[in-house]
């Protein structure tokens, strides 16, 4: 038995000397704090201390004391619409463009690089950069709409509330169309260009080519795309703090789950300023396990998908 | 072939988006030369009186400079040891075929989906376990875990695509396994390494969250965090604010423009799925 084992980690060994400095960082910095947080939210106490354990009481005032309730309602209800904005929006211009750029023309290089442009951008300055161009009254949209005469369409964008989510969502679907651009690209490119000829052949609409061989085909790149615009938006915290705060101005009609989680796992809500890190854990473990249960049902719904091709 | 007006179609709706894509870069980084009058008197067009004000008052005033450093230690360094780590770990887990390595190339992997933002909470408190909080030194192996499922699953596929007979040569002429990843593998992975560096240079080069949770002190702050705070003092005098905004901007542009190809995908990378 000892001998068993004296040989298979001279055989072994050095395998886990190799992964070893990966796995300890990733186990102390990653993992652990993610399950360790977990642990937290069955804990209240004021500040970097929450020591008394207090069961589930965290989640059940999330749920149903009004104080809490309303904002972690609210804050679901905006973060599931700022995901769908991205899904419908965002993922449509990227398939329209990705089908335009499959062509063969000249120019489609440079299109391409100006599209995906945004995206290097930190999602701070963007937030940042539209908050000027959308200022009410000295931004380029409303004084162009006022020198094109149409006036009353210049609204204070950010200041209302049934209008700033819609818009901070659209200002990050600007910066990040490119991405699906480029994966539809990469999935429209790779259909054998005789599959299409012989459709063109035989008569098929151009609509009929997209709608029925084209999209078909590049199933798998649609189910990568969904699930990337879920797990990112689900935790976007950057565009709303720079474009509306770390409250979700106006009236928390624009908080997040990340913002919300801010407010109270980490920065403690004006103006008291004492966090509460049970609490803040609480929401953390709420988001993950939305993220694990999309991210589940995402690859159960890929595997059947590949049973029946 | 595209016929005539498909041609014209794709042109005209491309050129659209182009416009929209590039309109604010352009308006952000040509008002940050002109006087604030000017830029709501002349807000599109090329600066009529070039004043670089901004830029002095965030370079001399602010600690811009000091922000930049930090920011390039910060990313190199995780860069470095995202890079060392992922690779050595990835030519172990690529080569050697046992149930414990598949447990541990899954267990990396699924790093992928969740956010690590998630165990902030704890994060904060084991920065201050280890006295690291307000110092760059909180940063550096929060990314490099982060960095840890991308970089494992991108270059453990690639060297599972190397031709096996290399390996066997040289473990018939007595190499050691490090030397064979010295002096083989790593020399065959830089196509896969480049990826790997710039996925990672822009989630750290752009990151906002770590910087704004762990991060205090004028000294320790990166771009990001000062982007932020001196944007909030500037919010009425828009010359510095954009020139705050460009000067964050335009070094990761000018690389984009050098090398757009391999940003795309390095950027697109964490999507490439068998």
């Amino acid at each position: 038995m000892a001998k068993n084992i004296k040989k298979y980690f001279q055989e072994n060994g050095i395998w886990f000397l190799f992964i070893l400095p990966a796995l300890l960082v990733y186990l102390i910095f990653m993992a652990a704090p993610l399950l360790d947080s977990m642990r937290l939210s069955f804990y209240t106490g004021k500040g970097y201390t929450p020591t008394e354990f207090v069961g589930l009481q965290n989640y059940i005032d999330l749920f149903t004391n009004p104080i809490w309730r309303e904002r972690f309602f609210g804050a679901l209800k905006n973060t599931f619409i700022f995901f769908a904005i991205h899904m419908i929006v965002q993922n449509s211009l990227g398939l329209f463009f990705a089908n335009l750029l499959a062509n063969d023309f000249r120019g489609r290089g440079f299109f391409r690089t100006v599209i995906f442009a945004p995206a290097t951008l930190s999602v701070l300055v963007a937030g940042f950069l539209w908050t000027l161009i959308l200022n009410p009254h000295w931004g380029a949209i409303n004084q162009t709409l006022k020198a094109i005469g149409l006036a009353t369409w210049a609204k204070p964008w950010l200041g209302e509330e049934n209008l700033a989510l819609p818009v901070i969502a659209l200002t990050s679907v600007w910066q990040w169309v490119g991405m699906p651009t480029v994966l539809f690209l990469a999935g429209l490119l790779g259909i054998p260009e005789e599959l299409l000829e012989a459709a063109r052949v035989d008569g098929a609409s151009s609509g009929y080519v997209f709608w029925r061989i084209k999209l078909p085909l590049i199933k798998p790149v649609i189910g990568v795309v969904a699930i990337l615009t879920f797990v990112d938006n689900f935790n976007a915290f950057d565009v709303v703090y720079a474009m509306a705060g770390a409250k979700g101005e106006p009236g928390y009609s624009t908080d997040l789950l990340a913002t919300f989680f801010y407010r109270t796992g980490i920065a403690g809500e004006h103006p008291i300023g004492i966090p509460n890190m049970g609490m803040g854990a609480a929401i953390a473990t709420i988001t993950f396990v939305i993220l694990m249960v999309g991210v589940l049902f995402w690859l159960y719904s890929s595997r059947k998908n590949e049973d029946l091709v | 072939m595209m016929s005539r007006s498909q041609k014209i179609f794709t042109y005209f709706a491309l050129s659209i988006w182009a416009f929209i894509a590039i309109f604010p870069i352009w308006t952000l980084i040509v008002n940050s030369f002109k006087p604030q009058k000017e830029i709501f008197s002349n807000p599109f067009g090329l600066p009529q009186t070039f004043t670089l004000e901004g830029y002095k008052a965030v370079l001399l005033k602010g600690n811009f400079g000091t922000y930049f450093l930090n920011t390039i230690y910060v990313t190199v360094i995780s860069l470095a040891l995202i890079v060392f780590f992922g690779s050595l770990a990835a030519y172990a887990l690529a080569k050697w075929n046992s149930k414990a390595s598949i447990f541990l190339y899954v267990f990396f992997i699924a790093g992928l989906m969740i956010p690590i933002r998630l165990g902030t909470i704890d994060l904060i408190r084991l920065m201050q376990f280890f006295s690291l909080q307000d110092t760059i030194w909180s940063l550096i192996p929060v990314y490099v875990a982060m960095g840890m499922p991308i970089s494992i699953f991108i270059l453990t596929a690639f060297v599972k695509n190397l031709p096996k007979e290399m390996f066997d040569a040289a473990k018939v002429d007595g190499a050691s396994e490090w030397h064979i990843y010295l002096k083989i593998v790593v020399p065959l992975l830089r196509p896969a390494i480049a990826t790997v560096a710039i996925f990672n240079m822009m989630k750290i080069w752009n990151d906002f969250w770590f910087p704004l949770v762990f991060i205090r002190a004028e000294e320790s702050r990166t771009v990001a965090l000062g982007v932020s705070l001196l944007f909030g003092q500037y919010r009425t005098d828009w010359t510095r604010a954009l020139s705050t905004l460009s000067l964050a901007a335009i070094p990761i542009l000018i690389l984009y423009i050098l090398l757009s190809r391999e940003f795309i995908k390095g950027l697109t990378a964490g999507a490439v799925k068998g």
